[in-house]
Parts: structure tokens; sequence; C-alpha cells
């Protein structure tokens, strides 16, 4: 496997007298989708703001990028290593249309401060259709598009910015069918492009469907790291909530079949 | 109404046709029905534009000179557009602070700081006028700086900071007057100049003219290069509508003012204020800024805007546009007094940008708020001191007008919402 481009290790941080991560090591390498698992309150938001540069790690762990020792203190210096993450809550400006949004904090520019519409609509045009995304009108406020629409137009404006690793927040969380699709569609293009993509869902579904490798947390600490294609879903669960009687195996024995249980969740 | 999608979209005059429009977006026919049909859309989707306060203007005039007929008389119209200027200034900073989702309540004892530093200065210790002039917009600006910075980066509400402002500048207001009361300034210096010139007839109408012009060559500019890079664009007999809506007003006001003395000096930069903030917001990436930060500020921080400097330098422009205002106010008077500033005009200023359509929630609006508002709240008042009314009259119309703007507003905004073109 390739170097990891980015490579955390024996990460904790503490938020008063809770712990919520402990010595956790995490890596992914470009071209390689890492899905981050765990039930809620394992750690996996508070990781993904360290990695983000939301909140600062407590000292102890190293962060690398590409190998070389790096200190993450604010999202502009994650921004700036390449490092793009897209919330589970958006981040868009309802007020403002497609092409300010995509742009935003990012315009492009023709004489000092003066905002270039038109080369901005067009690379927006451009990015979207390259994404196979089609919007009516990149002239309308984003309050007035659907849930899909908008998850993809947060992910497109992570993209202006060609980072090297893109963190996705539960991306499928709210969205339909075909809009799953489409989002998994634009992940595995990411990963054609070279991407290093962070993955953090807990639809399973969509982890097998995409992800290469799984790592585990479980209340703040590393409980596994398994290549997917080798790895069955019982195992990842049992992972997840720590043992192997667990509710999900449970039921998918008194269901027989582990699909039933599956499609459930 | 029935919508249906006109399929007819490209006009065969564009060779290099781009990407067939997306068959689910509703196109707007090049003819006075298809604007019609989109105008309605608009309103019904609670975009109401410019248009209640236009339809307000409108309906006070006649209302007025049906009851006086010296109301439209150019005479009359002239010391409107001087009167509005002082507010409208004021009004200006205020829009900045609404776009934000904020409140000044400052802005009227600001204009009196200034005027006060603008009085001391330039009659009690001699200094040019011109230099008070600017050590008094410098004393604003460093006003709304203290603002901006205890707002942002402390943390305290904007709400108390200003109203601790209203207080405290005032206070030091009052201080500076000291005994007197009343300091008058030279009648016939700098600062009396800037509301007591008129420009001959031709000055106006070459201002019309080149604001014209500006307007329709950045236009049809902006519109080539958008059909160059195959992105949809206004075609030619809409820029000529939208050209001639604005060149009727301008004209009007244009003949109108020249058949008294002319345009007063004091219009020209109010109007000069509220085309370049307009610019500002609409064109420059620090516009973008306001409005990012005051939609979501949280998408703006993580959009790697620095929230805090958008805020503190919203701020410190608010004091800054205040203390012109404060400035205009001792030019229309002769003298700066302690009662500049202290009474209604942080009223008023506020009112006018709601009824302009300047949303209390932030994120929506846009200059010209200052503009309209001004001329409603400036009309109203000059029409009923006409019919020799009392200001307690004209406090409960106004009242009743900022209330009809706010649930034009509140209805607007669930219109939004329902049509969903964001509630903020």
């Amino acid at each position: 496997m390739s170097t990891p481009v980015l490579e955390l290790s024996g990460i904790s941080k503490t938020f008063g007298a809770v712990r919520a991560l402990s010595e956790v090591d995490f890596h992914v390498a470009p071209g390689e989708v890492v899905a981050l698992l765990g039930d809620n309150g394992a750690g996996k938001s508070t990781l993904v703001k360290v990695i983000a540069g939301a909140h600062a790690a407590d000292s102890g762990g190293t962060i690398s990028w590409e190998g070389e020792p790096v200190s993450i203190d604010s999202p502009s210096d994650a921004q700036r290593l390449g490092i793009a993450t897209i919330y589970q809550d958006l981040a868009l400006c309802d007020n403002l249309d497609i092409v300010a949004n995509l742009f935003l904090g990012n315009e492009e520019l023709h004489f000092p401060g003066t905002l270039d519409e038109v080369a901005m609509e067009s690379r927006a045009r451009e990015l979207l259709d390259s994404l196979s995304v089609r919007i009516p009108s990149l002239r309308v406020p984003v309050a007035s598009l659907s849930g899909g629409q908008r998850q993809i137009i947060a992910i497109a404006r992570s993209l202006l910015g060609q980072p090297r690793v893109v963190m996705l927040d539960e991306p499928t969380a709210a969205l339909g069918v075909a809009q799953t699709a489409q989002v998994l569609d634009l992940i595995e293009r990411l990963r054609d492009q070279g991407l290093g993509v962070v993955l953090i869902s807990h639809n399973m579904a969509d982890v097998r469907a995409v992800a290469d490798r799984a790592v585990v947390l479980r209340l703040g600490r590393n409980a596994g790291d398994f290549p997917i294609a080798e790895t069955s879903y019982e195992e990842i669960v049992a992972a997840i909530t720590g043992a192997a009687d667990n509710p999900v195996t449970r039921r998918s024995e008194r269901a027989d079949t582990p699909a039933a249980a599956t499609k459930d969740h | 109404m029935t919508q249906q999608t006109h399929l007819t979209s490209e006009a065969p005059d564009t060779s290099t046709a781009p990407a067939p429009a997306d068959p689910r977006l509703l196109t707007t026919a090049a003819s006075p029905r298809g604007w019609l049909q989109a105008l309605k859309r608009n309103l019904r989707g609670g975009e109401l534009g410019p248009l209640p306060v236009i339809v307000g203007l409108i309906l006070i005039a006649v209302v007025f000179q049906s009851m006086n007929d010296r109301f439209l008389s150019p005479q009359n119209l002239s010391n409107l557009t001087v009167q509005i200027a002082a507010i409208g200034l004021m009004t200006t900073g205020v829009i900045m602070v609404l776009l934000l989702g904020e409140i000044d309540l400052s802005v009227g004892s600001v204009a009196g700081l200034s005027a006060g530093v603008l009085g001391v200065l330039a009659v009690r210790y001699g200094v040019n006028e011109w230099l008070a002039i600017l050590i008094a917009v410098v004393a604003g600006l460093l006003v709304g700086l203290l603002h901006g910075v205890i707002f942002a980066k402390v943390g305290v509400p904007a709400f108390v900071v200003t109203l601790a402002g209203l207080l405290g500048w005032q206070g030091l207001h009052l201080f500076l007057m000291g005994q007197d009361g009343s300091i008058n300034t030279s009648p016939n210096g700098p600062i009396a100049l800037l509301t007591q010139t008129y420009f001959v007839p031709l000055v106006g109408w070459g201002v019309v003219a080149i604001a014209l012009a500006c307007y329709l060559v950045s236009v049809l500019a902006a519109e080539a290069k958008r059909r160059r890079a195959g992105l949809p664009c206004k075609k030619a007999p809409e820029v000529a509508l939208r050209t001639l809506l604005l060149a009727l007003p301008l004209a009007g006001g244009a003949w109108v003012l020249n058949q008294y003395k002319g345009v007063p000096l004091a219009f020209l930069i109010f109007v000069g204020f509220v085309v370049s903030l307009d610019l500002v917001l609409r064109k420059t990436r620090y516009g973008r800024m306001v409005y990012a930060v005051g939609g979501n500020a949280e998408a703006a921080r993580r959009a790697g805007i620095n929230v805090d400097l958008i805020r503190v330098s919203v701020f410190a422009i608010a004091s800054a546009l205040a203390s012109l205002g404060g400035i205009m106010l001792v030019s229309r008077n002769f003298a700066a007094s302690v009662s500049t500033g202290a009474g209604e005009e942080l009223m008023m200023a506020i009112a006018a940008a709601v009824i302009g359509g300047t949303s209390l929630f932030g994120g929506r609006g846009n200059a010209y708020s200052a503009l309209l508002g001004g001329l409603v709240l400036g009309a109203i008042s000059s029409g009923l001191l006409l019919l020799q009314m009392d200001t307690s009259v004209r406090f409960m119309i106004t009242a009743a007008v900022l209330l009809v703007a706010v649930i034009l507003d509140a209805a607007s905004r669930r219109g939004r919402k329902t049509h969903a073109r964001g509630g903020a």
C-alpha cells in the first residue's frame, strides 16, 4: 500500500473530565476510501474535528502529512494542507445562490476585490457537469434545493480547493435512493482521482459499497481496522458494539438470514 | 396560474447554443407577457423586491397631493431630497449592520457626537472646516471600531454594546458641547455648503446621462461576457426595459429638481453613497462576505471567512456613515447643538432601512432600501408639515408604515419558506 497521505498516531482529546479520544491511531492513503465507524459517542466526530482543525488535540499524539509531522491548530491549517471536510449540517448559506456558496471564501476575482461572476458561474457549471449533477439554475438560493442537491453542492464546494483528503460526515443520511447512489458514485470518482476519502456513516450498506477499509472506534479508542472485502458485517458490528453478543447478531440468528437484518438497519 | 414551461428558450441568434436549458427551469419569454409572468411568480414566491415601497410612495404622493397641491411642487420635492440626506446616510450604515443580522442603536448618538466634534473643532478651535469634517468622520469610525471589537471579540450582544453606545456617546456629546448647548457654524463655509449647494441644470442632466450610460455599458458588457461563456443571459429587450425603468425616475427627478434650484449636492452625496454601497455589497468579495456572515455565520467561518473582521468592519463603517449624517445635520441647521442626533434620528434611520425592504433577520436587503425608505419617511413628514399636522400625527403614521413594512417582511419570509427560497 502506498504511504499514507495523512497519519495520526496516539491522538487524545479531553473535554473537561471526559476523555473523548484516547491514543487513537488513524491513517488514510491516496486513492483509498476509509470508513470511520462507531456507535454514538464513540469519538468519530471528535476525531474528524481534530483532523479538520476545529478542535486541537491534546499534546502527546502526532499528526503527519505525507510523512512530515505537522500541527493542525485551526480550520485554515487543515485547508492549507489539503484537507476538506463536509459536515453533516452542510454549512451552506441559505440566502446565497449556488455559485456564491460554491466559491464562498474562495471567490474568483478580476481587479482587486471585485467578483468575477462569469468565471465563477462557468466553473461551477463545469464542475457540476463533471459530477453529472443537473440543477436547473445556478442562481437560485440554496434554500430552494433538495437535501441531495445540497449535499452535492457541499461536496462540490470542497473539491474547488483541490484537496488531497476529503472527509464526509454522514453524506447519505438524509438522501433518497437515487441521490445516495449519486453521492456514492461521487465518492468513487474522488477515489479514482487519487484522493483520500474518509467516510463517516451509519449506513453499513454504503460503507460496504464504497469503502476499502473500516476503522472502528469504541468509547474513544481504536476497536479495529478491517479490510472491507474480507470482513463480514457481523465482525464489524461486533467491533462497534464491543461484543459478539449484540442486538444485531441476536436478531440475525432469529431471522436466520443476515440480509434481513441488514435491510432493517 | 398555469405555469407552462417555455421550451423556446434559446433565441435563434445565439449560434453558440449552450447546453439546452434544463426543462424544469421556467424560462422567461422576452415579451411583456413573459416579464409579467416572471413578476407574478416572484411575488408569489415572496420576492417582493422594491415593489411595495414604490407602490407606497405613489400612494403617499397621490394622497398628499390631493390634500395640498404644493406637495409635488419642485420646491417641496427639492427640500425633501435635502432633508432626507442626513438620516439617509445614517440609514445606509444601519443597513450594513442589519445585513449581518445585528442592530446598531447608537447611530443617533454617534451622529450627535460627530456633530459636537465638528462644531467644537471648527468654531471653538478654529480648525479648517474640511479637516474638522475629516476628524469628525474618523471619530465616528473609531467609535464603530470599538463597538465592533466589543461585539465580535468579547462577544457582548450588539444590542447591548450599541445601547451602551447610545447612552455613552450622547453623554460625551453633551460634555463636549459644554454650557452653551449650541455652536453656530459659519453660514458660508464648506460645512454649510454641503447642504446649500445646488448644481446648474446641465450638471444634473450630465449626472443622469453618465449614470445611465454607465449602467447600460456595464450591463451590455456583462451580458456579452456571459453569452461568450455560454451562460444564460438577458436578452436585448429586457436590458432595454430595465434601462428605461431606471431612466424614468432619474430623468424625472433631474427635471423636477432643475425646476427649482437644481440638483442639491447633499442629495447627490447621499445617492452616491447608496450606489457605492450597493456596488460594494453586490460586486465585491467584501460584500459577499457580509451577506454570508448575515446568512449563516458558522458557514462563513468554515468557509475561511474572518467573521470577526467582517463584523468589526461593518460596525466601523456604520458609525462612520452615522458621523457623515451628523455632519449633514450640522450643515442644514448651521449649528451643532445638544439635540443634534438626540431625537428621532435613530428611530427614523432604522425604520427607513426596514421600510425600504432590508430584513431584520440578516442576510437579505440592499443599499437602495436607504433611498426608498428615506423617501417614504421624508415624504410623510414633508406632507404632514404642509398640512400643518403635529409631530404626534407624524409619529403615529410613521409607526403604521413601519408596521406594514415589517408585516410584509414577515409575510414574504413565510412566502419564501413555502416556496423554498430561503427563509432567512
